[in-house]
Formats: C-alpha cells, sequence, structure tokens
C-alpha cells in the first residue's frame, strides 16, 4: 500500500497527490511514470512523475478524472492508501544543453512539463514555456511553471487568461521573430502535441512530444501501448514515453486510445450511478 | 450433456480424468479437468512396476523421484507422496497441471511401450491437490541461516524455484516481481481453466512460510539495478525476468483497434479478470469472430480463453499442417471439443478495419509445405493467387515474445545474444557477469514451465556453491 500524504485540487476535477513511495522518489527522472491500480478490481493505469521528495520519500502525480479509474482517485485524499504503485518506468528525458528549450503544456499535459522544465533550466538552457487551457479556471502549475522558467506565456481558447488561441500560435510568433530555438518539448492532449509537432516540422526543430496511450503492464510485456514511430513499432512503456515528435503516428494514437470507449463509458455510467452523481463538465458555467 | 465423463474408477488400464463437459465448460472459467479422486488415484499408481532402472526421473527435467511418489500413493499416503516430489520440485500442483508429461516422464515410461503409461502428471497433480486440501502442507525444516543473501528477479517458475531451493539450503532470499502479483506467467499466461490462480498463490503462500521474502511492484533495472542488488548486500543474483516482449508480424493494420498480443490479451483476462468486467475495471474486447495466430500453448491458451467470453466462432490460423502443431495434443483435444476451429496452411498478409480504426477482416493466403527447415519442420511457402479474406473483429498474435530490454540496457555487462536473451553457462546458469545467474525464458526465449523451473534448479546449485566458497 502506498499512503496518499497530501491532496490539493489545482482545478476542477484536477488534483495533485503526493504519494509515499520512497525508493521510486529517490530513482526517479524527469519523464518517467508510474503505473497505478488503485484497489483489487482496479485496472492499472500510467501517469507521469510531476516531481519527488527524496527527503520526505514522496512522488507528485497529477491526475484529472476522465473515467473510472482517476475517479476513484478522485475520491481519495490525505491519509487513504494506493494498493500498487509501480514505478520509475520509461526512459528519462534526454536532457542537454540545447540553448533555447521551449517547453509548450497543454491543459493536464503541463503536469508532465513541469519536471522536463526544471532539468532542461538545471542543465543550462533557456527555458521558454507557453502553457494553455480552454479557460482560466482550468490552467495549471502557471506559479511553478514560473519558476522553472525565464519566460512564460499562458494561453487560453476562451480569452480568459493571457493570450487568446492556442498554444501553438505564440509558438508560432517565436519563429516568426527569428528565435534561435534548439528544442521543442510539447506535451497535452495528443491533438495539441500533433499541432505542435505540425508548426515545427517545416523548419526542421527538435521536437519532444510525450506519449500516453493505453498500457496495461508499463514493462514492455503486452504491447498495448504500440505506436507507430516512423513507420517502426514502438512500446512507449520501454522505448519512450518521449519520442521526437514528427515521426509519431498520432492519428493511430488517437484512433487507439479509443479502443474502449464505449467500456469506459458504461464503467463510468454504473460508477456515477453507484457512487452518487458527479460532474464531469465544468460546473461553472 | 451429461454429467463429468469418465469419472468412474475403472479395473485395469489407465484411469481417465473427469472434466467438465465441453459446453458446460465454455460458459464458465473453472479448471477442466477435476482431478482423481483417491480411490482413481491408488488404481492408477498400482499400474507403476517400479523399474528398477527408471526411465521416467531422467525424462523429467527437475528429476521428482517419481517411483517412490507413485508407490506412497498407491500405498494411500499422499500428503507423504506430496512431501516427496516436493523435495525436487517447489511447485507440483503447477507442474501436474501444465507439463507436457507426454513428451517427457510419460513418454519413457515402460508400461508406456505396450499400452498407455503410467498417468505420471496427473498422480503429481493429485498428491499436491491432496495435501493442500487436507492442510497437511508441512513446512520442510529450513537450515539455520549461512549469513549470506540472494536476490531473485521475476517470481516466475523460474524465480520461484530459485527461491524455494536456496531458502531451503539456510540462505535469505529476496524476490523482486515487477507486477503487482506473484507467480508470472503462471498468473497472466496460463488461463485459470488450466490453472486455477488460486493454486499459484498458495504456493507462492508456501514459500513465503518458508522465509522467502517477496517485494511485489519492483521492477529491477529501474528501482534498483543489479549493480545495486549486489552492493546492497546480495551476494548472488538469478535474473528470471521472463520472456517479456512480444513479438507481431509488421504486417499492415497490425495496430488497429482488436489486434492483441496473445500476452496482452491473456494478461488482460487473467492477471486482470477483464472476463468478470464491469465487475473488475480492466476491459477486453470480446469479439464476434476470433482469430488466433500462431501454433504453440499459447495461441491455444489464447484461442480458448477466447471461446469463454461467448464470440460465435474462434479460429486459429497456422501456416503449417496439424502434424506441426507445436501445442499439446491434449489441448488441440480440448479445444477441438470446445468448438474451436483450424485453419491450417495459412498465413495472414493484412489486417483491414472500418473508419473507426476497428478491425474487421484479416487477408490470408493458402501456403504449401516444401523441404524441411533448420527446425526439422517442413518450411511453408505462399500458394500464389490463393489471397482469401477472413471475417474477424479479434485478432491475436501469438507467435512468441522477444526479449525483454529492461535488464540488459541497465546492465550491460550481462551478455546477451543477437535476439536480445541473455547467455548463460548452461551447467551452471552463469551469466558473463559475477555473482549474476539466470535462466528460464529471458535466456531460452520461450519454453516452458518446467524447462525454466529445470534451469531456476540448476541455478540455485551453483549459486549455493557460489554464496559458500566465492568461487566464480
Amino acid at each position: 500500500m502506498y499512503e496518499i500524504t497530501e491532496k490539493q485540487e489545482l482545478a476542477h476535477t484536477v488534483y495533485l497527490y503526493k504519494i509515499k513511495a520512497p525508493l521510486i522518489a529517490k530513482k526517479r527522472r524527469a519523464g518517467q511514470f508510474v503505473v497505478l491500480r488503485m484497489n483489487e478490481h482496479g485496472e492499472r493505469i500510467p501517469l507521469t512523475i510531476v516531481d519527488s521528495d527524496e527527503k520526505a520519500g514522496t512522488i507528485t502525480i497529477i491526475v484529472q478524472e476522465v473515467g473510472k479509474s482517476t475517479a476513484i482517485l478522485g475520491d481519495m485524499g490525505a491519509g487513504d492508501s494506493i494498493l500498487d504503485v509501480v514505478g520509475p518506468l520509461g526512459k528519462p528525458t534526454h536532457i542537454e544543453n540545447f540553448g533555447v528549450a521551449v517547453c509548450v503544456g497543454g491543459g493536464i499535459g503541463t503536469a508532465p512539463v513541469l519536471p522536463i522544465a526544471k532539468a532542461l533550466k538545471a542543465a543550462g538552457n533557456k527555458v521558454i514555456s507557453i502553457i494553455g487551457a480552454r479557460t482560466k479556471g482550468l490552467l495549471i502549475l502557471e506559479k511553478e511553471m514560473k519558476e522553472a522558467s525565464d519566460e512564460l506565456w499562458v494561453t487560453t481558447d476562451d480569452g480568459s487568461c493571457g493570450h487568446h488561441g492556442f498554444v501553438t500560435q505564440v509558438l508560432q510568433n517565436f519563429i516568426n521573430e527569428g528565435m534561435k530555438i534548439g528544442c521543442v518539448v510539447g506535451i497535452g492532449p495528443v491533438p495539441m502535441m500533433r499541432a505542435v509537432a505540425n508548426t515545427t516540422r517545416p523548419y526542421k526543430l527538435l521536437t519532444v512530444v510525450s506519449l500516453n496511450p493505453i498500457m496495461v503492464d508499463g514493462t514492455g510485456m503486452c504491447g498495448s501501448c504500440r505506436v507507430t514511430i516512423g513507420r517502426k513499432n514502438q512500446f512507449v512503456c520501454v522505448d519512450g514515453p518521449e519520442f521526437n515528435g514528427h515521426e509519431v503516428d498520432f492519428d493511430e494514437l488517437i484512433m487507439r486510445n479509443r479502443s474502449y470507449i464505449k467500456e469506459e463509458k458504461s464503467a463510468m455510467e454504473e460508477f456515477t450511478y453507484h457512487e452518487g452523481d458527479k460532474c464531469y463538465e465544468r460546473c461553472d458555467k | 450433456m451429461s454429467g463429468p465423463k469418465d469419472a468412474k474408477p475403472k479395473q485395469g488400464g489407465r484411469q481417465s480424468m473427469a472434466e467438465q463437459p465441453p459446453l458446460e465448460r465454455i460458459r464458465n472459467f473453472f479448471e477442466v479437468p477435476l482431478g482423481y479422486t483417491p480411490e482413481q488415484a491408488m488404481l492408477e499408481a498400482s499400474r507403476c512396476i517400479q523399474c528398477k532402472k527408471p526411465l521416467c526421473v531422467g525424462g523429467c527435467p527437475v528429476n521428482i523421484n517419481i517411483p517412490w511418489f507413485v508407490r506412497l500413493i498407491a500405498e494411500g499416503k499422499f500428503s507423504e507422496a506430496a512431501r516427496k516430489i516436493k523435495e525436487t520440485n517447489g511447485l507440483p500442483a503447477v507442474c501436474g497441471r501444465v507439463c507436457p508429461q507426454e513428451d517427457q516422464c510419460e513418454k519413457v515410461c515402460i508400461i508406456g511401450k505396450k499400452g498407455d503409461p503410467v498417468s505420471i502428471g496427473r498422480l503429481e497433480r493429485f498428491a499436491a491437490d491432496y495435501e493442500r486440501e487436507h492442510g497437511e502442507a508441512e513446512l520442510p525444516e529450513i537450515p539455520k541461516w549461512t549469513g549470506k543473501r540472494a536476490a531473485v528477479v521475476g517470481a516466475g517458475p523460474a524465480g520461484l524455484t530459485v527461491a524455494s531451493d536456496l531458502v531451503k539450503k539456510g540462505h535469505k532470499v529476496t524476490v523482486f516481481e515487477a507486477l503487482h502479483t506473484a507467480g508470472g506467467v503462471l498468473m497472466y499466461g496460463i488461463p485459470e481453466f488450466r490453472l486455477p490462480k488460486k493454486i499459484v498463490q498458495s504456493e507462492v503462500e508456501f514459500l513465503k512460510r518458508m522465509g522467502v521474502e517477496i517485494v511485489l511492484n519492483a521492477v529491477v533495472g529501474k528501482l534498483e539495478t543489479i549493480d545495486e542488488l549486489l552492493a546492497d548486500g546480495y551476494g548472488a543474483v538469478f535474473v528470471g525476468s521472463g520472456a517479456g516482449l512480444p513479438n507481431f508480424m509488421n504486417l499492415s493494420g497490425e495496430n488497429l483497434i482488436g489486434v492483441y498480443s496473445a500476452n496482452e490479451y491473456l494478461t488482460r483476462v487473467n492477471l486482470m479478470k477483464a472476463y468478470l468486467f464491469p465487475e473488475f475495471d480492466t476491459p477486453v474486447i470480446r469479439g464476434r469472430k476470433v482469430t488466433v495466430f500462431g501454433g504453440g500453448n499459447t495461441a491455444m491458451d489464447s484461442a480458448r480463453t477466447a471461446l469463454r467470453l461467448c464470440p460465435e466462432e474462434v479460429t486459429i490460423v497456422y501456416r503449417r499442417s496439424r502434424e506441426e502443431l507445436p501445442v499439446r495434443v491434449e489441448e488441440v483435444h480440448h479445444g477441438e471439443e470446445e468448438g474451436l476451429r483450424f485453419q491450417f496452411l495459412t498465413a495472414p498478409k493484412r489486417f483491414t478495419g472500418d473508419r473507426d480504426g476497428r478491425l474487421i477482416a484479416v487477408e490470408c493466403v493458402k501456403m504449401v509445405l516444401g523441404e524441411p527447415d533448420e527446425s526439422g519442420r517442413r518450411r511453408p511457402s505462399e500458394v500464389k493467387g490463393s489471397e482469401f479474406q477472413i471475417e474477424t473483429d479479434v485478432a491475436i498474435v501469438a507467435i512468441g515474445n522477444g526479449a525483454n530490454p529492461l535488464i540488459p540496457q541497465t546492465t550491460p555487462d550481462i551478455k546477451v545474444n543477437k535476439w536480445g536473451n541473455i547467455t548463460v553457462d548452461q551447467d551452471t546458469g552463469r551469466t558473463s557477469k559475477k555473482g549474476v545467474f539466470s535462466g528460464g525464458d529471458i535466456v531460452r526465449g520461450g519454453a516452458t514451465v518446467i524447462l525454466a523451473m529445470g534451469d531456476g534448479r540448476r541455478a540455485a546449485d551453483s549459486m549455493h556453491e557460489y554464496l559458500m566458497t566465492g568461487a566464480w
């Protein structure tokens, strides 16, 4: 059992958890993830490690409630325990001094960007970050990203905060202005990562994305997380999770992520039926 | 259907084992063969003529003293028989079920020259089940601690055997398991109806009672490397991390929704209990028409698992003919009873899907067999222009596994072959790295439970020697 030592609500249905896992806290590096199983009947879900505190022996994860498993986690709080936490899995981010590194986080994807931004900064890069969300209330980690970056740009789809529009527009502006970019890291919903890769492709800018396919074991054993990268099948859990964005078949990833859409929906309906109604759309409207 | 068939003991000849009738069992995940009654077991055991030079012992990869335990069963000393087996085999209830006895001990049984051999596997299963069900599992005597520690990577058949052997020699043993349950392929791979999971867990519990420490959710290489384990006070390390990287066929459409590796399909259903969705949260696509590619035990396990998820039909597509099927004959027989179809001399060419990327068909081609290849089996080749479509919405690729890269990636001084499998000295299980031993599928690529256990046995012997003398 792995105890939750702290829980914060970052936005509606978005939570930060600190979980006691001393060995993982000691070993993990930017870009790696853990697989969680909440209870005996639970499925195994991968989540990026956002941060760790070696002294306290905790790792930090950030979760948005999107289905039954994350909703079960959403109902847990400090003092509760998660049945299984496995990690750190996946290859760490390749960190070097690229000169200028642009870190782009979309929605909940800002969570996995944060440790990478920190590591890039520590390696001597000038880190310029762009974080975006649908609306101001869903922006997360603004303060932390500001601290980790030399410059922070904020965008919202509805203009309620920062630039009115998409993260890729800000990125395109940088390119148009002739900024010498050594590396772009883009993490967020798959369509957003595809948009980032498409933005940088004409300029052949090194672009790293972190993929989030469906996984079971997370150690290479099942092949559920396979994605076509440059025409080759790769297992995200052992070959990734980070890949050259210009080589990723994003359409295939979007397709495969919808494998169990029917089952996910029915499980969620059953869960909310039994556990009481929950609002998973924005309640502030 | 009537009740279990052949349940009554009969005088003379081989005792058959009662089974769940096919039409009943494809609606559940309960075990198919129901085991001997004590009366049947004694009758069967009395068929053994107690050879002076028993060939069966040599036919067993872990050299169980077969005549001895069979005699104990004939005398009605069932728990004693189980203890006799356990002297050389830590997992008798498992081996009695999943070993290919027809190719090992029973193949060389003298009785088998003129009729059916003694049912050694069924007797092994009976003794182990009897002991477990009657609560008579007695702990072996554990010697005083030698002051040495050993680490085992992977709680599968190889690793559990090493742990059992070393703890019985007085060493402290810690097993690191990557998954949330110990048992390895016995838990995630072999289906419930062939090997009930509670049996695996009771074997694991027995090891724990003997003093073996099992750490779950521990991915060696990621959490701690082998070098760190060696520096941490473990005098020797056994790597039994398993095959663990499924092969695909590199065909167009292989990433469509509904195409699974056998590993994924079986893991979802067995380990994660997807057959009980939505009671358990992990889903699996049940499908209407299921096609399995491959001819080994894993293909058969996948196909028989699929049959229990209530599709209209399940077909195994195999590029050679029935004669070359590597799967156990008993399993083919079970599968066919359950309605499994075979499409021999057929190979897949490409998968096609609908607009949502869901699998709808696989294009196949007919094959003919030519001259034998290096494996001794006749090499199949395509019949030009014989392409045809098989309608299918779930495809399971069961064509073997590559080597899992996690250990070699993080311990580069362990030598691997060109397929990534760890190379070892066959007699001792030693790797190229001092203090590190290996066995099972990470070495063999893909073999059986009992061969992995045999590797474990040999490795444990040389680990003991190394721990006590330090001589490499």
